[in-house]
């Protein structure tokens, strides 16, 4: 495969996934302003929710005010953000009108259609969870026709691939803005306020009933970070993205053989291997914060050496 | 005044017999329905026409006409042996000028016209691609302004583009009027992509081993035609790259790919010359490939079309196919040439500034509708700016007599009315010279308007050659 057609394959699912986590993102935020927590008023969860999507300087060079409003404009239709739901969706599709020869119709009509949505959207339109609906609508949408119309071909797992080490960096950031919100008032810890916000983070990843289904009915930080981190069976945990991106480098190895560099390969698997020997309570000594900052970085350095391994095709 | 294709005096002809009782039947509901139904499926399946820099959506839809456009099996024959008989001709023509040059040696073609060319390649003079082919795709657009009387109006050497819609037209035709394909015997045009690959596969270089790969080369998908090139590497099942795509290493040019470095054989190109090497050609190009001109000229990779095929399809050269016929096939052309004015010769010159408002005037290098005057469609004021632009430089010129262009039934807003037509079919040269039985039929969707290109607002049909 044109090694340009692998690298719009792999964007086109980051992207697609980046637009779910800008929306879930909002949706967080949205959800936590409806309890007051601190002295100061609602600002903070937004400052913290820019903070752990490393958006902050580029929010403030457009905008005054912390709002709602604005968070809005700028999250979700904001195309001068590249991780706004517009941007992401409309590269998504922008990648895959590029590889138009590698995708089944339906996938490209999935795309094409989310994007056609999304264009005719303006801001104050729908509420946050509305949004957050209609994104994860079209998402699924596409994912579905990619899971079930491609070839499992090296496409495919190019696409899957893109998916789930965004998947990885996406979850790690949601559980970061839990921890930016709580640190100005470390007293909050294990109080009502502080398992309400979990609950929200839950919701936020879809992840709410299965919880309660794997750990019964009580919300805590250590369970839900468990949930979130180490449960392998929680579809949008690290662990369980981790073990996907690996799989699909796992396919690609067998289907182009070592002779092709697997840098990636090997880095995932390492990965992989610390996961499996990980327990809760390791991460919380280490602190959640550092921990989840060095995961966010060794994912980058995987995503690279998908890039050196596949897509500059050695000339 | 204008020739209906449908009729025959007050008849109608019988290869539209019974599309005149298709229309007949049709309630004008069923009509609208249908029309938004097509539109949908090519909105869809994302067959756009991309006009960037030109403001307004960026995806726009050519508009597609239901009504197909019919020849007769006799009608197509005589059309494709002229077809074929002008390739052959135009390709006898390049590969000459780039050695001998014995038509302009013969006083046949004026040098200048030739060697000052602005198409015309030096750097390939000598050189002769595999089976001496230069243009490989060669797409004659046609007029019909009587019965037998078929008129050429300009040859596409180069990179003649939208066969992609002669394809689709043809797919949504059969899907919501299977029917039709019932009830008349329609010859197929599908086998299009794997007669083109067969084409390309056929002119590989003498340095190629085993199968050839073969991909198509796009500037890519900002250009106009970037379905038409995604679209045909998809039926041929090849690769579609875009110059970084590529790289020469030694006496090869390779695609990068997930596994390494692969070689690449041929390369159908949808650049033009200017663009495909910068070493060569312009230098700020990054739509090219440094180097590859080294390899073509090394018999490492084929180049379709050649650079500096260009030099056959200009407005200037047009005059004398007929004279290519004549000098390298000993015969005498099936297809006519329009009456053609050069602007360069004296007597032509005034005969045209005498009669402008009756004319046609085009640039020599102009394309797509642009550079040219209607001289009865257009004021005083356009015509007298034009003969200032003419007088600047008459070389820049050739004019022609107003076509009464025929006409063939369309759907308008109003209902069914007359509308002028051009074909375009595609001829491909190789190891032979083949065509599908069809092509595209463009159509000007404006009333009374003589001008069919798609950059100017004008519709597809379907073309259908009937079989026996």
């Amino acid at each position: 495969m044109l090694s340009r057609t692998a690298s719009n394959l792999f964007w086109l699912g980051r992207h697609m996934e980046r637009a779910e986590t800008a929306s879930r993102l909002f949706e967080v935020g949205a959800r936590i302003t409806l309890l007051p927590n601190t002295a100061e008023g609602y600002q903070n969860e937004w400052q913290s929710l820019l903070r752990a999507s490393a958006a902050s300087d580029l929010y403030h060079r457009s905008y005054d005010e912390l709002s709602e409003e604005n968070m809005e404009r700028f999250m979700i239709f904001d195309r001068n953000n590249p991780s706004s739901v517009a941007s992401c969706m409309y590269n998504a599709r922008e990648s895959g009108r590029i590889v138009r020869t590698a995708l089944t119709s339906r996938v490209w009509d999935a795309l094409n259609v989310a994007w056609q949505e999304m264009r005719g959207m303006d801001p104050g339109q729908e509420d946050a969870a509305d949004l957050a609906d209609m994104v994860a609508r079209h998402a699924s949408t596409v994912h579905g026709a990619i899971d079930g119309t491609q070839l499992r071909n090296d496409g495919f797992h190019f696409m899957k691939l893109g998916y789930a080490l965004e998947r990885a960096d996406s979850t790690a950031r949601v559980l970061d803005v839990k921890y930016f919100v709580l640190l100005p008032r470390v007293e909050f810890v294990g109080s009502g306020l502080d398992n309400y916000q979990w609950q929200v983070i839950l919701r936020a990843l879809s992840a709410h009933r299965s919880f309660h289904w794997a750990y019964g009915d009580d919300v805590s930080a250590s369970r839900v970070a468990h949930f979130l981190i180490l449960n392998g069976e929680a579809p949008r945990s690290l662990i369980t993205s981790v073990n996907e991106a690996l799989w699909h480098l796992d396919c690609l190895l067998r289907r182009y053989g070592e002779e092709v560099p697997h840098s990636a390969r090997d880095r995932a698997q390492a990965l992989a291997d610390r996961f499996a020997a990980l327990d809760i309570d390791e991460i919380f000594d280490e602190g959640l914060h550092e921990f989840l900052t060095d995961f966010i970085i060794e994912i980058g350095r995987i995503a690279t050496c998908v890039q050196n391994d596949f897509f500059h095709g050695r000339g | 005044m204008y020739y209906n294709e449908m009729f025959d005096g007050e008849q109608v002809r019988e290869a539209y017999a019974s599309l005149s009782d298709w229309v007949d039947h049709m309630p004008a509901d069923f009509r609208q329905m249908k029309q938004a139904e097509a539109e949908a499926l090519f909105r869809r399946i994302g067959i756009t026409f991309a006009v960037y820099g030109e403001g307004g959506d960026p995806d726009r839809l050519i508009p597609f006409d239901m009504m197909p456009r019919v020849f007769t099996q006799n009608e197509w024959r005589r059309l494709e042996r002229g077809i074929k008989q002008r390739a052959k001709a135009l390709n006898a023509f390049l590969r000459d000028v780039y050695s001998r040059g014995e038509i302009v040696r013969a006083g046949r073609i004026p040098a200048r016209l030739v060697y000052q060319n602005e198409a015309y390649e030096k750097a390939v003079v000598g050189f002769v691609p595999p089976r001496g082919v230069y243009s490989h795709i060669i797409g004659i657009d046609l007029v019909r302004t009587g019965r037998d009387d078929f008129f050429v109006l300009e040859d596409n050497c180069r990179t003649p583009s939208g066969v992609s819609y002669m394809l689709e037209n043809r797919e949504i035709m059969m899907r919501m009027f299977p029917e039709l394909f019932r009830g008349n015997r329609i010859e197929p045009v599908d086998g299009y992509p794997e007669l083109l690959r067969r084409t390309l596969e056929s002119v590989a270089p003498k340095k190629c081993e085993g199968k050839p790969r073969v991909v198509i080369l796009t500037p890519g998908h900002f250009n106009s035609a970037y379905y038409e090139h995604s679209f045909l590497a998809n039926l041929m099942g090849i690769e579609l790259v875009e110059g970084a795509d590529l790289f020469v290493d030694g006496e090869f040019v390779f695609m990068r790919t997930t596994e390494g470095p692969k070689k690449v054989d041929v390369i159908y190109r949808r650049i033009d010359d200017a663009f495909i090497d910068p070493l060569t050609f312009r230098r700020d190009s990054m739509l090219g490939i440094p180097g590859l001109m080294d390899v073509y000229r090394s018999g490492g990779v084929s180049i379709c079309s050649a650079p500096g095929a260009g030099v056959a399809d200009d407005k200037a050269i047009y005059t004398f196919v007929p004279e290519m016929v004549r000098f390298y096939l000993g015969e005498e052309p099936i297809l006519k040439n329009v009456d053609t004015w050069t602007l360069w010769k004296d007597e032509d010159y005034k005969y045209v500034m005498d009669n402008l408002p009756d004319l046609v005037v085009k640039e020599v290098h102009g394309s797509g509708g642009y550079g040219m005057l209607v001289g009865p469609r257009s004021t005083k004021e356009e015509i007298e700016k034009f003969r200032k632009l003419i007088e600047k430089n008459p070389n820049n010129y050739i004019a022609q007599p107003t076509l009464s262009l025929s006409t063939c039934p369309t759907f308008v807003e109003e209902g069914i009315a007359p509308r002028h037509v051009d074909l375009r079919p595609f001829c491909l040269c190789g190891e032979r010279i083949e065509l599908v039985p069809g092509g595209l039929t463009r159509v000007a969707l404006k009333e009374g308007s003589l001008v069919v290109n798609s950059s100017q607002g004008g519709g597809v049909k379907d073309t259908w050659v009937l079989s026996e």
